[in-house]
């Protein structure tokens, strides 16, 4: 059984206390983005199986807060996006030691259950961090002392549902929307829609689907900054609507509530597109860390 | 689509038959928890269940609980896992110890429609992550069998008003799922004609 590390400055505990309030806080309040789309989903489908899953979902969300308690029971891996400014007063190293410390610690203090376990021996490897775990994606920013750190707990249900293909270039952007297309449908309600869709495209094969992991931890409402990429995004919701899985894949209007696209240039023989899908407990909680080690929590990004 | 309130475990099989693939379902008295390691366990290595089966509703799920001085399980987040994984259990479940409803979420692939219509058996969708609102349905852990799978022990919950669920696949060869996906299959042709 792993034991989390031990820290050694202020500044890294104040990261570790970020991490496991993050950690908490995501599972247990969702974000007002995302409760405004499921408020608009709500209104919007017309099919009753599906009216009945978004209103159990929105009776759900209002239990959550009253309660107190988590809004899924599938605490997930722990995967934290780190925005690290080039003059912030820790080195990297230190900073995954304090997000694992405070991801263990969140673990044992709440308690949530601990989902880690060697990939071979399935044996639990500890509070929610094992070899390699928790996930981090990193992040460099120029200029500038602060870091910003965001934590999604990723559940399984939607995770397994993930799937890259190494397009031909000749496949096209049309090769691109069919894959999305014929994922989504595959999946059904396995990945608890209406989610949001993250894809990958461009890179190599790995950095598609990181990038797709990328795409789901955007507040909902964000659009891709290349307008080409954004275009597609709109066209994808659309068609994505369109096919008629709807809430919990039993028919229906709200099928995903957004989808997100990030991408990266390629090779010139390469075209992949990797789907990565947050199911529609997506949840999400961010902070900002000082250079001095003050905390500020901020979900809206 | 008509709305039913059942009594689980169940003694009349009209209680199974009267439910209709989109009906809404209201569960009341005992559900039975299982999960991936419960059902290989029962079905893979051989080893009865230390329960009685017969006419039980199965709930696809591993809670978070808090385990008290007494020895008792306290709820902390009770929730439904994906049931796809485990289909192949269904008609064994049904044939050989009487099991008359599974619910879950996602959904079971066609495979499951055929065993269920021959042994009177239902499909219940629960909204899979709603998690924090099934706890408050959950009344008590009544009992925590074969602890050391924790927490994928067979567990023994006594409900009030659990749900709503809906029948996504019930006795009579209807399947929601089924329905959904070919319906889907069709508009794909159409979406990829217009791309």
């Amino acid at each position: 059984m792993l034991q989390p590390p031990q820290l050694d400055s202020d500044l890294q505990h104040a990261v570790e206390d970020a991490a496991a309030h993050l950690y908490v806080w995501a599972l247990k309040d969702i974000p007002q983005d995302l409760r405004d789309a499921l408020a608009d989903a709500r209104l919007r489908e017309t099919s009753i199986p599906g009216k009945r899953v978004l209103e159990t979902i929105h009776r759900n969300i209002n239990v959550a807060d009253s309660e107190k308690n988590l809004v899924c029971q599938d605490t997930g891996i722990a995967v934290y996006h780190a925005k690290v400014g080039e003059h912030f007063p820790l080195h990297p190293a230190r900073i995954y030691d304090a997000l694992r410390a405070g991801t263990a610690r969140a673990t044992i203090e709440h308690p949530l259950r601990s989902n880690a376990v060697h990939t071979l021996t399935r044996e639990n490897t500890g509070p929610n961090i094992g070899y390699r775990l928790p996930i981090v994606h990193w992040e460099f920013v120029e200029d500038w002392d602060g870091l910003d750190v965001k934590c999604v707990p990723k559940g399984s249900g939607s995770e397994n549902m993930s799937f890259l293909k190494m397009l031909n270039p000749a496949d096209g952007v049309k090769g691109i929307k069919q894959f999305v297309l014929e994922s989504i449908v595959g999946a059904g309600g396995k990945p608890c829609p209406p989610g949001i869709v993250g894809v990958g495209i461009g890179g190599s094969a790995d950095y598609a689907m990181a990038l797709a992991k990328d795409a789901i931890m955007r507040p909902i409402g964000t659009r891709n900054p290349d307008p080409i990429v954004a275009e597609l995004e709109d066209e994808l919701y659309r068609l994505l609507n369109e096919t008629g899985i709807g809430p919990m894949g039993l028919g229906g209007d709200v099928t995903v509530l957004q989808c997100h696209i990030e991408h990266a240039d390629t090779h010139m023989t390469l075209n992949p597109v990797a789907v990565n899908y947050q199911c529609w407990a997506a949840r999400r909680a961010s902070a900002h860390i000082a250079a001095d080690g003050s905390i500020d929590y901020d979900n809206k990004v | 689509m008509a709305v039913h309130e059942v009594t689980f475990p169940i003694t009349d099989e009209q209680e199974i038959l009267k439910l209709r693939a989109g009906d809404e379902v209201v569960v009341q008295g005992h559900i039975i928890g299982i999960r991936d390691r419960t059902q290989i366990r029962i079905f893979d290595q051989g080893v009865e269940p230390p329960m009685d089966l017969r006419g039980a509703f199965l709930l696809h799920t591993a809670p978070g609980v808090r385990k008290l001085e007494s020895g008792k399980y306290e709820k902390v987040c009770i929730g439904t896992t994906t049931s796809a994984r485990m289909v192949r259990f269904t008609e064994p479940l049904g044939a050989q110890y009487g099991v008359r409803a599974i619910c879950g979420k996602g959904g079971f692939p066609d495979e499951a429609i055929e065993p269920m219509r021959k042994l009177g058996m239902v499909y219940f969708a629960i909204v899979g992550g709603a998690a924090a609102l099934e706890t408050t349905q959950i009344e008590e852990i009544e009992e925590v069998l074969w602890e050391e799978l924790m927490p994928e022990c067979l567990w023994k919950f006594r409900v009030k008003d659990f749900g709503p669920l809906t029948v996504g696949i019930d006795a009579h060869g209807n399947s929601l799922y089924h329905d959904v996906q070919a319906r889907a299959q069709e508009k794909l042709k159409e979406l990829y004609a217009r791309l």
